[in-house]
């Protein structure tokens, strides 16, 4: 009965924590965006004149359909990360789509309107090479699968194997092409580097070896970047070092070697080291090719050329020239190449691929980003006009992932800016104060006060505070001119003139650092990019570090962020400082590193510009400051004793504190070492800076008070046993005082293994691991109490907390997966916490930390329900009102990042991971904040009512007294 | 190792030394049971050293020698030596500067079986600010931390009182001996997910509610609480059925 109660209880209590968004309230305050990643397969559907579908497969292992109109998805389909999923070949043929998925495991068919499944063939197990669709009489009935010993041939229309055969000879011989011209055979080209080609033909209907052959070729190595085949089954191939060009015909039995043609004689020549490329189109995969290609000889020189009755012949040369590629409409085939037309813009023009002329009108002028990179990939989709002429769209993919859509003349229809889809950092910036505000601040400025006089400062005063009237006015104006159009049509146009800082600071800067190295500046209220910018020359293992040097605070200083870019492998980085609000580069000289960096340290010790000092740790343990003006250095100085940080080395287990001398350089004080054949470092995190905790204790159901154990310089230490086996391996927590080194707690949680996930945060680090013993998720909670008194209340040293504190745990059953978790923040630090939960489903779980305390008591008592803890119960409740996220899921969500607003009920949430999430949590609810249904009208009228009555009343009372004085 | 236990012998001056041994119940040296360890009865010694120098570049001399019992019951003892004179004035001297106190320990293991390997390379540091080593009067708590395999993973140390007020302290009574208080610190085993006391729990409860036969009571108490949650379920989705607004931009 108590019990049942109890429970009663605690489902009427969840009923008020519930945080589910109403109907109305959905993409008011959130958004999503969806990205694919870049883009490695691009095929417009020709299947139609009216087709707007464009299929896509990307290295993020998405397969996805683009409307061409708009650049929106129509569908998408993600797939496993890593080699499992990866798309190995994407073909088109009608409405179906074949995709060849992790390395040759899966063969799949695609309906392409709704992106449904047709079918799905497990193939034999092998490395895949190469897949072409095979035709017969004009027909495209097969599509054939080449692995490295084995080609198969799949039906196109249910999947079914048709044949499976061995290649001869597979373990000498690299086979590497496939190709049919329609003529009922399959030629498989292999190569054994540097000896000679092996072309083997077989028969459609049985897989019967018609023929097998070997021509000499020393000089090659690799036939899949030089070989193509154009016209009737011709095989043609270039090779760098010979400066030729070689022919095959395939189905000649007297043709033993290749017959070499040196560029020479066509006036050619292949720049120095450039790996010459060969593109040639086979419009219908039933039809052979064209007998026209282009190749590419250096990488701004392309040439389209003809063989013609055994000859090859320059149709038309595009020198300078990115990018060509070929397009079919209809029966004609045309060529679109790229050539630079000035520093900033490029254009497109379409030749006929058979004469190599140019289409009068069909120019398209690209004008690339300044802050963007270079055309890599062009797209075409070639389409017959009313007039039977040809005309075309390009889409055309940038080093820096960005996906651009242009219709003649070169209007973008549409961008994408894929690099969004690998966010590896961000930070959410305070916009600005409005024009009008800083007009005020700057008046009150220290230099404007020196210069002026008095009356100068009067009038000062009163032209700002007409500006500030004015301005007042224009927004009444344009609320009441607001307030009569239709709620609709209102649309708030962002762009970067227009920002400002909002009421309660809801409205940030989101500053995303992408893997490409492209950062963004993003509006979190609407999604729009404001600004982007791409850096060039990042390795593609880079380590990002962004950080907030200034905020928007310090009027007339801009504010500032610091990127540290660290090579992985060799340590070395580079500071990039850019204006968040605007992303432009400062002009500030930014110290040299020419040693690696180990640690990065923000100081909250400012310069004379208000910028907070970070210091940077070489491999030689000294110090660099940045910025390092003489006033900073100073305060350096008179400070160093007082700054520490700690260092980590996870190769050697060793955790080491270091202080600062005056000299800037340091000394060892404390050392940790965690032998590495028993367990590994994986993870190290302290809290984060700009977290404020309000109360200091906890009170008691006995009206005591435990006070929090709340050390800002505790370092939360996650290690993984080396050995795996499920009933030896564990996951070890260690809280280390990162100032003294000294060991305050140490826990290990046996028959546990990682990925371990964890947020350390006020007085508490929650963690999560896989119970290797119950194959399940487990969540474990640590909270840190001094106990009843306080050693010193007012100010909290690392050196001087002698006793050790009082450590709590608990641990429950978590029923899914997670991929990441965070928690989530606010200005005060009143609101009570929740932690937010990324699923792999996409959802979003906003998990109160109710529910993870471990002084949830296992039977309930008086003083424990005074204190308002839930029972423990083993199994932690997953609702999908907790989901913030409702349907709008995100995909493969990496990382969740949180930051305060200007309300202390709201607290900003971005997810990203393939996707990108933005919305707002409201922990404790809207307690701030009147509810949108706030009855307005109902409040004033009782208040106005009161205010009348007691009027009438007080005149009426003064009638009656004086009525009685008179009697 | 032998030079330093004869060291310890000559200078036999023992100050406080408290034993003190914390450890989870269930084993924690990762070993399955079975292989006991009980027969080395001698047990090991190791050097613990300090320093504290004006120019705070660290110089380390022998403190004492840290005495470890094998077996199960693992006990450690700390002898250490006396302050000399010019020792004292040495620290005195730091404390004034606000130097730092260190000491150390190299990296061992305490398992018996693992002696051959444990002389591992390194030493493991920690610090205090000698002032308030002075200020407490020499008396510290230093507490060895190791690992599930039993390997010394840190060393702490806390004076009590921890904090330098800058009290005058007499050299001659004060800071002569060390009072030490000692203890090893192995890591407690995190609670799993408690659902057999749960399921037990509500075993109970189940029992109990089968105990007491229902038919008895009347409607409303046998309902009461349906009763109650269908009303406050009505008043909850009442309120949360009435408009949400969003008519109006939120602000």
């Amino acid at each position: 009965m108590a019990w049942l109660v109890v429970r009663l209880a605690i489902s009427v209590s969840l009923l008020y924590t519930a945080s589910a968004v109403f109907e109305d309230q959905v993409g008011k305050f959130d958004w999503r965006q969806q990205f694919i990643g870049k883009v490695r397969f691009a095929l417009f559907d020709t299947h139609s004149q009216a087709s707007k579908k464009l299929l896509v497969a990307t290295d993020k292992n998405v397969f996805a359909s683009l409307n061409s109109r708009t650049g929106d998805l129509f569908w998408r389909h993600v797939d496993n990360t890593g080699p499992e999923g990866h798309i190995d070949a994407l073909l088109m043929y009608g409405q179906d789509a074949v995709v060849v998925v992790g390395n040759g495991r899966l063969l799949r068919s695609w309906e392409t309107t709704v992106g449904g499944l047709k079918w799905e063939t497990v193939l034999d197990t092998g490395s895949f090479q190469a897949a072409a669709l095979v035709g017969v009489q004009d027909h495209v009935k097969y599509v054939a699968v080449l692995k490295k010993s084995a080609i198969s041939l799949h039906d196109l229309s249910s999947g079914s194997q048709i044949w499976v055969e061995n290649l001869p000879d597979s373990d000498s011989v690299q086979y590497q092409t496939i190709y049919s011209g329609g003529d009922g055979l399959v030629f498989v080209f292999g190569v054994v580097p540097n000896s000679h080609i092996v072309i083997v033909e077989y028969k459609i209907e049985d897989g019967e070896i018609m023929n097998k052959k070997s021509v000499e070729a020393a000089w090659m190595s690799s036939l899949e970047s030089s070989c193509t085949v154009i016209s009737s089954g011709i095989l043609l191939c270039v090779d760098q070092i010979t400066q030729s060009l070689y022919t095959l015909l395939l189905q000649s039995a007297e043709q033993t070697e290749m017959r070499q043609i040196h560029l020479q004689t066509l006036d050619l020549e292949v720049a120095s080291g450039f790996q010459p490329v060969l593109t040639s189109a086979q419009p219908n995969p039933a039809q052979p090719p064209l007998s026209e290609f282009f190749l590419q000889l250096s990488p701004d020189h392309h040439i389209l050329l003809q063989l013609k009755d055994g000859l090859i012949v320059p149709l038309r040369d595009f020198n300078p020239s990115y990018l060509a590629a070929f397009a079919t409409s209809g029966e004609r085939t045309v060529a679109a190449v790229m050539s630079p037309k000035n520093d900033t813009a490029c254009s497109i023009n379409l030749f006929s691929a058979d004469t190599g002329r140019r289409h009068l009108d069909t120019t398209i002028i690209y004008h690339m980003d300044p802050n963007g990179g270079k055309p890599n990939r062009l797209y075409v989709h070639a389409f017959l006009k009313k007039d039977d002429s040809v005309g075309y769209r390009v889409m055309v993919q940038t080093e820096d992932l960005t996906l651009t859509f242009l219709q003649q003349p070169g209007r973008v229809v549409w961008m994408r800016e894929e690099a969004l889809a690998d966010v590896v950092t961000m930070e959410m910036v305070d916009l600005p104060f409005t024009g009008t505000q800083a007009e005020l601040e700057g008046e009150f400025g220290k230099k404007a006060a020196i210069q002026d006089g008095l009356l100068p400062m009067v009038l000062k005063r009163l032209s700002s505070q007409f500006i500030l009237l004015q301005a007042w006015l224009a927004h009444l104006w344009k609320l009441f001119y607001d307030a009569r159009k239709p709620r609709s049509s209102v649309k708030n146009e962002v762009s970067i003139d227009t920002l400002s800082r909002d009421e309660f600071n809801l409205q940030k800067m989101m500053v995303m650092v992408t893997a490409s190295g492209k950062l963004f500046g993003i509006d979190s209220k609407s999604g729009t990019i404001l600004w982007k910018q791409y850096l060039e020359n990042i390795q593609p293992n880079s380590v990002f570090k962004l950080i907030v040097q200034r905020t928007t605070a310090h009027f007339p200083h801009p504010p500032q962020c610091t990127l540290l870019i660290k090579n992985k492998d060799t340590g070395i980085g580079n500071l990039y400082v850019f204006n968040p609000i605007f992303g432009k580069k400062s002009q500030i000289s930014v110290p040299a590193l020419p040693r690696p960096v180990l640690q990065t340290l923000l100081l909250p010790v400012i310069d004379q510009d208000y910028a907070k000092v970070l210091l940077l740790i070489d491999d030689q343990y000294k110090v660099t400051a940045f910025p390092s003006t003489k006033n900073v250095l100073q305060q350096l100085q008179d400070t160093a004793s007082s700054i520490f940080f700690y260092l980590v080395d996870t190769s050697q287990g060793k955790l080491s504190g270091f202080r600062l001398r005056k000299d800037l350089s340091t000394e060892l004080i404390w050392e940790v070492v965690i032998p590495t054949e028993v367990q590994k470092i994986v993870a190290v995190k302290g809290k984060r800076a700009n977290e404020h905790v309000h109360s200091q204790g906890r009170v008691m159901g006995d009206r005591s008070v435990l006070y929090k154990y709340l050390n800002p310089n505790l370092l939360a230490v996650i290690t993984e046993s080396t050995d795996t086996h499920q009933e030896r391996s564990f996951v070890g927590i260690f809280l280390i005082d990162g100032v003294t080194g000294r060991i305050v707690h140490e826990a290990v949680q046996r028959k546990a293994r990682g990925p371990v996930h964890f947020v350390h945060s006020e007085n508490w680090v929650v963690y999560v691991y896989w119970n290797s013993k119950f194959r399940r998720n487990e969540f474990s909670v640590l909270e840190l109490f001094e106990g009843a008194e306080l050693y010193n209340s007012t100010v909290f040293s690392s050196l001087d907390r002698p006793h050790p504190p009082q450590v709590l745990q608990q641990s429950y059953i978590f029923p899914a997966p997670i991929s990441t978790l965070e928690a989530t923040l606010t200005e005060k630090g009143i609101t009570s916490r929740h932690l937010l939960v990324g699923l792999p489903s996409g959802n979003i779980l906003s998990l109160p930390k109710m529910f993870l305390d471990p002084r949830r008591p296992e039977v309930v008592s008086e003083q424990s329900r005074e204190e308002n803890l839930i029972p423990y119960a083993p199994e932690m409740p997953i609702r999908e009102e907790w989901f913030i996220n409702y349907n709008q899921t995100v995909s493969r969500v990496r990382g969740i990042h949180t930051a305060p607003s200007g309300l202390e009920s709201t607290c900003l949430v971005v997810a990203y991971g393939l996707d990108i999430y933005q919305t707002r949590v409201f922990p404790s609810k809207q307690f701030d904040v009147l509810k949108d249904d706030y009855d307005y009208v109902l409040i004033s009228s009782v208040l106005f009512g009161l205010f009348f009555a007691t009027m009438i009343s007080k005149r009426l009372a003064e009638v009656k007294l004086l009525n009685r004085a008179w009697r | 190792m032998a030079t330093i236990r004869v060291l310890s012998l000559i200078l036999s001056v023992l100050s406080g030394v408290t034993l003190l041994w914390t450890q989870s119940g269930e084993c924690n040296n990762g070993r399955r049971s079975g292989d006991a360890v009980d027969t080395d009865f001698s047990g090991f010694s190791v050097p613990l050293e300090h320093s504290f120098e004006v120019d705070d570049v660290p110089r380390f001399r022998l403190r004492g020698a840290l005495q470890f019992r094998g077996g199960r019951e693992n006990g450690v003892y700390l002898s250490q030596n006396q302050l000399s004179e010019k020792e004292r004035s040495t620290l005195k001297d730091v404390a004034a500067v606000d130097g730092l106190y260190r000491i150390r320990v190299p990296r061992v293991s305490l398992q018996v079986d693992r002696q051959t390997e444990r002389q591992s390379e390194g030493y493991l540091t920690t610090f205090v600010r000698a002032c308030s080593l002075v200020e407490s009067h020499l008396s510290d708590f230093i507490t060895l931390h190791t690992d599930v395999s039993g390997s010394i993973i840190g060393i702490s140390i806390v004076t009590v009182p921890g904090s330098c007020r800058g009290i005058e302290v007499e050299d001659e009574v004060d800071l002569e001996v060390f009072n030490t208080t000692i203890s090893v610190v192995a890591p407690v085993t995190a609670p799993p997910p408690e659902t057999a006391p749960y399921i037990e729990r509500m075993e109970q409860e189940m029992e109990k509610k089968g105990k007491n036969p229902q038919e008895q009571k009347s409607f409303f108490a046998k309902y009461w609480y349906l009763i109650l949650g269908g009303a406050v379920f009505l008043m909850a989705t009442s309120s949360a059925q009435a408009p949400p607004g969003g008519a109006r931009e939120q602000s």
